[in-house]
């Protein structure tokens, strides 16, 4: 009867995953706000479902009682993170929130199903990465220096890189890991969000070809680093995320092409100088040559897809634990092989979606460098979402990366929900942006003005003006260091209303809300919580 | 952002900035922030964006090229153990003959411990192979169904409640005990591999390989098998054995010849005087005879390597590989049964010696006896090759039939008219050229022997090849026979072939 039980559920699963996945695309199409809501409460429903399907099994086949406690725990997890991120940040993406919740559910299920104390583990770092991913865009909105410090990053990330190549312990050939007070964590995973940082500060003001050299010889430094540490698949993401942002940031083709063609030579002279390289690429060509012992893992896990097929073997009835490393490397083809193909094809195209809605993202900042660190961030997730699935289907050859949010991995978890937040960061920062950029142009207008009344004492006059409210110096001083605009929203144009600006809003989520309202709307409903900096008028 | 804005702004903060007379700034460039195009589009994001999309697809591509192009023989990889883990839920089906006789199946003794068995031990050795120690042959590649149970719903039911192993599903197989006997008899002590297919269906009916072993005892016998490299036992020489073909691949140089001289290949003559010269390169026929005047069907008949030389330098440079690549050489067969590719390489730059070696079969080339049977059977069937297949159907042990192979076409590589001119010199070859012995029935054979000479003179030796078919009213069988170091064709094939070819008219008479 169990049997049959599995077999029904898994036609169910995949039944639920693809009718999410669609939902992730027609929300493009989806032009009024109320369905979109409504739109985005479905997925909910759905995640919820299949969540609940999983567990079920889960508990099937445990039988213990504390698998209905910790369901619980993931249930209550997901609602609060819904829910608050609904109230407290009503104009993040919540595609992107749904997005995340959906893949984590997954790989919960999946890592439940495969080793229950990691989902544990997991479970217990995803919380907290929920915690810190909270704060997130209040940092991105509130601490606009965090732009400035990009040589700080540099040092810092190739620092991170350098300490693992030196001390770190190896784990299945490469230097990834290093172990603090009984934590055991991977630099890489962290670096990466600090290098984007940092090459887009780079990259940004990269004005001429000294400084665009000293830039790409910085992204060299950590690509080199991680090629010794033997950390391919790091190596990998780094380098093609900076060569996509050197193609945003210049705009010149060549450059690109000079660092693929530069790029495929290194992988050419790789493949001769490290045997490591070389093994990974005969493994690729063919898994069997050497079966027993370099081409175990990637045949095993061709196995695994193969035995799934479309719809797979239902949770549980498949053996994905012969595959070395599953619950990381991976991860895919355990899914495949228990929940089936199509619902892989989906998970697939559920992670594109998060890449289109980065760069989506990325496309609506004007500002230079949050969208070099918009499309940054979602080359890293892109890249390294195909280096994993690319590599367990033997579409290139394995690199060992997780698949965000889903493999099992603590840093990797955390560094991606952290990852997640950002974007959402950066996702409301577009919002303040437009009105910054009016102000920016009156604090020039202003500083002119002083420019040219200074020296008939206008300054003094000023001053005299301003002195009993005290903002004058304040004004001046908050301009000068971090270069941000001044928190003046005394320009609405010549109508007095800010304008409309309909590609503003994108073809993408909740903001398309603000469009029936005014500016000062959306404003002051910001301000309600974690808002901007009250309003300096007179 | 262009933009051209009067200051009027901070109203309360200055009246004095009323005086100001209106600064109007063109910003061109602002460093801080983004130019976009016209349509307030970013060119370069998209290219990313659709470059990405492209990858993700790639996999989903992959991902389905997988699932239905590779899955089957993933499912039925020798290393592959999935289907062990069924081994508690599931005992191992059997394998059947087409004439109903039983070749494998699983013995369970009380205490339930189970045993593999094959009742005709060696004689079925390679083609049905082992499945412990690994997997081999049928056993490897029909896995997967020996280890699932497609019995209906309610059986299941019922023996999952018992709490009983299941009996997997069952394979019958399109061979023939009574040709696969008399294929392993007539073989004897030499190595080398037999073959009988039927053309027109691409159904196998006898596949013998040898040297052969027991299956029965795999276990005891591994060690022994798998460290002697130099017989290299384990190998299925029918599917895997890379072979120079000798004369028999004379049927694909006339092949080339008549594409080339469609007209005029008829009005070909040559005078063998035994050898032929050209450029210090010298070409000998077989033992040195002197055939005399021969046109091409002679040529044929007679296997006249000199005669084939010269029709070997006279063809277009590529006319021959193009034939080959056609027929699938350096390529794999259209088959699920493990092989190794033909390989065929003859350069724009070869030396005549190089190009006269090849259009008789030796040279660089290496060929499987069962590609060198589809290419007969591609003859027989009047030019359309058929997919070559052993299992019939699968059936379940509650009798339900699961899947049913049926004959597949392939793909026409010759017509009809070079299908017959082949026909009628391979029929030649038996009534008066290298195999007339074969030519005492009341079938008609048409066929092409071999002489595969390999090795230098000191350490070398000559194999013995035939393929050939019979038929009686249609086309009835193919045979194909090596004999390795079994020296002229005539002297060793023929005579297995002749053996297997009478032992099928008699089990078809009863």
């Amino acid at each position: 009867m169990t049997n049959l039980l599995y077999q029904v559920s898994k036609y169910l699963i995949i039944i639920l995953m693809a009718f999410y996945t669609l939902q992730s695309y027609t929300v493009f199409r989806k032009k009024d706000d109320e369905s979109r809501q409504y739109l985005f409460l479905r997925q909910n429903m759905l995640m919820f479902f299949i969540h609940f399907v999983g567990y079920a099994l889960i508990y099937l086949q445990l039988g213990e009682f504390e698998v209905i406690l910790f369901y619980g725990a993931q249930v209550l997890y997901f609602v609060l993170t819904l829910v608050l991120f609904r109230i407290f940040y009503p104009l993040a993406s919540r595609l992107l929130v749904n997005n995340m919740c959906m893949l984590l559910c997954i790989g919960f299920i999946m890592i439940g199903r495969l080793d229950y104390d990691e989902c544990r583990k997991q479970f217990v770092i995803a919380v907290a990465a929920t915690v810190i991913a909270f704060l997130i865009p209040v940092i991105i909105r509130k601490l606009r220096f965090i732009t400035k410090m990009y040589y700080i990053y540099t040092l810092l990330g190739i620092g991170m890189l350098g300490l693992v190549a030196v001390a770190a312990r190896t784990t299945y050939g490469a230097k990834l890991s290093i172990s603090i007070g009984g934590f055991t964590f991977q630099p890489s995973e962290f670096v990466k969000i600090i290098y984007v940082f940092a090459i887009a500060g780079l990259l940004t003001h990269a004005r001429d070809f000294r400084r665009l050299a000293v830039a790409t010889a910085l992204a060299a430094a950590h690509v080199l680093i991680l090629v010794v540490s033997k950390d391919l698949g790091s190596a990998v993401i780094f380098f093609m995320t900076y060569l996509v942002m050197l193609f945003i940031a210049t705009k010149n083709p060549f450059y690109t092409l000079a660092g693929l063609l530069a790029g495929g030579a290194g992988g050419v002279g790789a493949y001769f100088l490290f045997s490591h390289v070389r093994v990974r690429v005969q493994a690729w060509q063919d898994p069997f040559a050497d079966y027993q012992q370099t081409g175990y893992q990637t045949a095993q896990a061709l196995f695994s897809i193969a035995a799934g097929g479309w719809f797979g073997t239902g949770l549980f009835q498949g053996s994905p634990t012969a595959i070395p490393i599953v619950e990381q490397d991976m991860m895919f083809a355990a899914i495949a092989e228990e929940l089936g193909s199509v619902f892989g094809i989906c998970l697939i195209l559920v992670c594109m979606s998060c890449f289109i809605m980065f760069i989506n993202i990325g496309m609506q900042l004007t500002n230079r460098y949050y969208r070099l660190v918009a499309v940054g961030l979602g080359t890293t997730y892109g890249v390294q979402v195909f280096l994993t699935i690319g590599g367990t289907i033997k579409l290139i050859p394995l690199t060992g990366v997780t698949l965000p949010l889903v493999s099992y991995g603590g840093s990797s978890v955390l560094s991606t929900i952290i990852m997640f937040s950002i974007v959402q960061g950066l996702y409301m920062l577009r919002n303040d942006e437009e009105v910054s950029r009016e102000e920016k142009e009156a604090a020039r207008i202003a500083e002119e003005r002083r420019q040219l009344y200074g020296p008939y004492g206008y300054p003094p006059q000023n001053t005299g003006y301003y002195g009993p409210n005290g903002t004058a110096p304040q004004n001046t001083g908050y301009y000068g260091p971090n270069g941000t605009a001044p928190q003046n929203t005394g320009y609405y144009g010549p109508n007095g209303t800010a304008p409309q600006n309909a590609s503003y809003y994108g073809p993408g989520d909740t903001f398309g809300t603000t469009q029936q309202h005014t500016k000062k709307d959306s404003a002051k409903s910001r301000s309600s919580f974690f808002g901007r900096k009250k309003k300096k008028k007179t | 952002m262009n933009t051209k804005r009067p200051s009027r702004h901070r109203k309360k903060e200055s009246e004095n900035d009323q005086k100001i007379p209106v600064k109007v700034r063109e910003v061109h460039f602002d460093p801080e922030t983004e130019p976009e195009d016209k349509k307030g589009r970013n060119t370069a994001l998209g290219i990313i964006t659709y470059t990405f999309v492209f990858l993700f697809m790639m996999m989903i591509g992959y991902l389905v090229y997988l699932n239905v192009w590779k899955a089957d023989s993933l499912n039925s990889n020798a290393y592959n153990t999935k289907q062990d883990a069924n081994e508690d839920k599931y005992i191992r089906g059997s394998i059947y003959s087409s004439d109903g006789q039983t070749l494998a199946y699983t013995n369970v003794d009380d205490d339930g411990t189970e045993t593999r068995i094959y009742p005709y031990s060696n004689v079925f050795a390679h083609v049905i192979g082992y499945s412990s120690n690994g997997k081999s042959g049928l056993e490897s590649t029909s896995n997967s169904d020996l280890m699932t149970s497609h019995t209906s719903v309610l059986t299941q039911l019922r023996e999952e409640s018992e709490d009983g192993k299941q009996l997997g599903d069952s394979v019958y197989t399109t061979l023939n005990t009574t040709l696969q006997q008399t294929a392993y008899d007539a073989l004897g002590s030499y190595n080398g591999a037999v073959i009988a297919m039927e053309p027109d269906t691409g159904k196998i009916l006898a596949m013998v390989s040898k040297p052969d072993f027991d299956p029965n005892a795999i276990e005891e016998i591994w060690e022994q098998v798998v460290n002697d490299s130099s017989s290299s036992v384990l190998l299925n020489r029918a599917t895997q054995g890379l072979y120079p073909p000798g004369s028999t691949f004379k049927i694909l140089t006339t092949l080339a010849y008549i594409r080339e001289n469609p007209t005029t290949y008829s009005n070909f003559t040559f005078e063998c005087e035994g050898t032929y010269e050209e450029s210090g390169a010298s070409i000998h026929c077989y033992n040195n005879k002197t055939h005399g005047t021969v046109d091409l069907k002679n040529a044929f008949a007679k296997s006249c390597n000199t005669a084939y030389a010269s029709i070997g330098l006279g063809l277009d440079t590529g006319s021959l590989a193009e034939v080959c690549e056609e027929f699938l050489f350096n390529d794999s067969l259209p088959t699920s049964l493990q092989h190794s590719s033909s390989s065929f390489s003859l350069s724009s730059s070869a030396s005549y010696g190089e190009i006269m070696q090849t259009a008789i079969g030796q040279g660089e080339t290496l060929v499987t006896p069962l590609h060198m049977a589809l290419i007969t059977a591609t003859v027989a069937n009047g030019g359309i090759m058929m997919r070559p297949y052993l299992v019939d159907y699968i059936e379940a042990s509650d009798g339900t039939l699961v899947s049913k192979n049926s004959a597949s076409k392939y793909k026409r590589l010759m017509t009809t008219e070079e299908a017959s001119v082949l026909n009628e010199y391979m029929e030649e070859t038996v009534i008066s050229g290298t195999a007339t012995s074969l030519g005492w029935y009341d079938f008609t054979v048409a066929g092409k022997t071999g002489s595969a000479e390999y090795g230098t003179d000191s350490n070398g030796g000559t194999h013995s090849w035939f393929v050939g078919y019979s038929s009686s009213d249609d086309v009835d069988l193919v045979v194909v026979v090596i004999a390795e170091d079994g020296g002229a064709g005539s002297d060793t094939a023929v005579p297995v072939a002749s053996q297997v070819f009478q032992a099928y008219y008699n089990y078809v008479a009863e």
